[in-house]
């Protein structure tokens, strides 16, 4: 929290804070994406901080095909019931009365995401709206600092889901650290120029120029599968990870969690994240990012 | 030199690091046991206790945290911490590491939809002045069944929020996250004389 603001009234709000007070909490742990309350509590169990209900891994939602939606509203209700970490759920992007419908289901945070498919081909959910938290996905700074303009309490990448091949992720947290990096090179001059390129909102490039970080927790997804997976996120800034098809498409979602928690704390300790790896099998097989057609890719969708 | 020690396996503890910076403390993120039994005193941050608990299990990290405290040096403990310093813990029940002689029930106020920005007046005016407190309220729980031995410091619609128990000190909310540093003072204010 700066001591001198400069945003405009929604982000010094205690509406705000409080949002991005959970993301705060959330740092350092994995979140992980299930379908039922039988996962929920396997992802509980293995230590993740939160869970993200949808209603297919984005593995099936690849595989399967049809129109991506959000979770059915029972399987939200009795993923709650089941756990005692935060719940998260995704809507589509643009779907305001799918985030209306989970904020009146009391979850803890909304992912407006590219992995369901979008109702809203120009307009993502105006989320100071809202006192539900939001998470958003980008692939650079300017998507991030688009949807922090639109209320996201919480940035990740997008990377490209459902395929367990991270290097969409890298590249998209590669992006955003470098251009942060550069924006606090550049003279009050070139600010303004630096805004119209990005296409993002002045103040919140002047707040980044003048801090070098995001000024909401910055988050990695999309293609997570393995230990090492999550600690290469943490190593490129990544102050949290979400896994989505990596852990209930593997053979052993239960130690793959546990796995993946144990390497995102001691990302730094390489033999932890080796002791973690140890007594794991097979991980989803995965499908590599860079032989996709345009089509396919769920990080072109949303801006 | 020994210095502070974040526990650093899961949460906030990065803004814990920079409030005590702040404050001019020295601190660092801890790990592991050996980590935290070289410190000079602890924070547990806030984050998910459940989570916490798990990346403990087998490492040495609980008994180290119960050795600290035991040799007198000051413990800060927010939110999560305070759930793991409690005494017992309920949904899910379970043993905290006992420092704190109360129960914490966790999710007390409900979810995310009921967390908030709270002014408190109803303060301990010896302790922390006659300023109201601003306390930041994420997911927190609940203090009951306090032991004899426990001071309260403030409290919410009566209910206890920040506690003292002999070198502990607990918050159901997040000081970390506002600007007000008497809270950190009255945990760390020896430790920061100490260092200077």
């Amino acid at each position: 929290m700066s001591s001198t603001p400069v945003f405009s009234t929604p982000f010094t709000s205690d509406a705000f804070r409080v949002k991005v007070g959970l993301a705060e909490m959330l740092k350092g742990g994995v979140i992980m994406d299930v379908v039922n309350a039988e996962q929920a509590k396997i992802a509980e169990d293995a230590g993740a901080s939160a869970v993200m209900a949808l209603e297919r891994v984005p593995a099936d939602i690849r595989r399967d095909g049809g129109v991506a939606r959000m979770s059915p509203v029972s399987k939200i209700r009795e993923i709650e019931a089941a756990v005692s970490i935060p719940v998260m759920a995704k809507c589509r992007i643009g779907h305001i009365a799918e985030a209306r419908v989970l904020e009146s289901l009391e979850v803890d945070f909304i992912d407006e995401s590219e992995v369901l498919t979008p109702a809203d081909e120009e307009n993502h959910v105006y989320k100071h709206d809202f006192k539900v938290p939001f998470v958003c996905g980008c692939r650079n700074l300017g998507e991030a600092l688009r949807r922090i303009g639109e209320g996201a309490a919480m940035i990740r990448t997008k990377g490209e889901a459902g395929t367990g091949d991270i290097v969409h992720a890298v590249k998209h947290l590669r992006a955003v650290t470098r251009q942060m990096k550069s924006l606090t090179l550049l003279s009050r001059d070139e600010w303004m120029a630096a805004a119209k390129q990005l296409a993002a909102p002045f103040e919140l490039v002047v707040w980044v120029a003048e801090h070098g970080k995001l000024p909401v927790p910055n988050f990695a997804a999309g293609g997570v599968a393995t230990p090492a997976d999550a600690a290469l996120c943490r190593i490129l800034g990544a102050e949290a990870v979400f896994v989505g098809s990596g852990i209930f498409k593997s053979d052993d979602p239960a130690n793959r969690a546990r796995a993946i928690v144990e390497a995102t704390t001691h990302w730094d300790d390489p033999a932890r994240v080796a002791a973690a790896s140890e007594k794991l099998v097979e991980g989803m097989k995965g499908i590599e990012a860079g032989k996709l057609v345009e089509s396919e890719l769920l990080q072109t969708r949303g801006w | 030199m020994r210095v502070i020690g974040v526990l650093a396996l899961q949460g906030d503890f990065e803004a814990h690091g920079a409030a005590l910076a702040r404050l001019g403390v020295d601190s660092r993120p801890v790990r592991t046991a050996e980590e935290v039994r070289a410190s000079a005193g602890l924070v547990l941050p806030g984050g998910e206790s459940t989570t916490m608990w798990k990346l403990m299990e087998g490492t040495g990290i609980a008994e180290a945290i119960v050795a600290v405290a035991r040799r007198g040096d000051p413990l800060f403990v927010t939110c999560a911490g305070a759930i793991l310093a409690a005494r017992r813990i309920t949904s899910p029940d379970r043993n905290g590491l006992g420092l704190l002689d109360a129960t914490a029930v966790r999710n007390a106020y409900g979810r995310q939809l009921d967390s908030a920005v709270v002014t408190l007046t109803d303060l301990d005016r010896s302790v922390l002045g006659s300023e109201p407190l601003e306390a930041v309220f994420i997911r927190a729980p609940k203090l009951a069944d306090l032991g004899p031995g426990v001071e309260v410091l403030a409290r919410r619609n009566g209910d206890p929020v920040l506690v003292r128990d002999g070198n502990l000190v607990a918050a159901t909310f997040h000081p970390e996250l506002a600007d007000d540093v008497r809270v950190y003072d009255l945990v760390f204010g020896g430790a920061a004389a100490r260092a200077a």
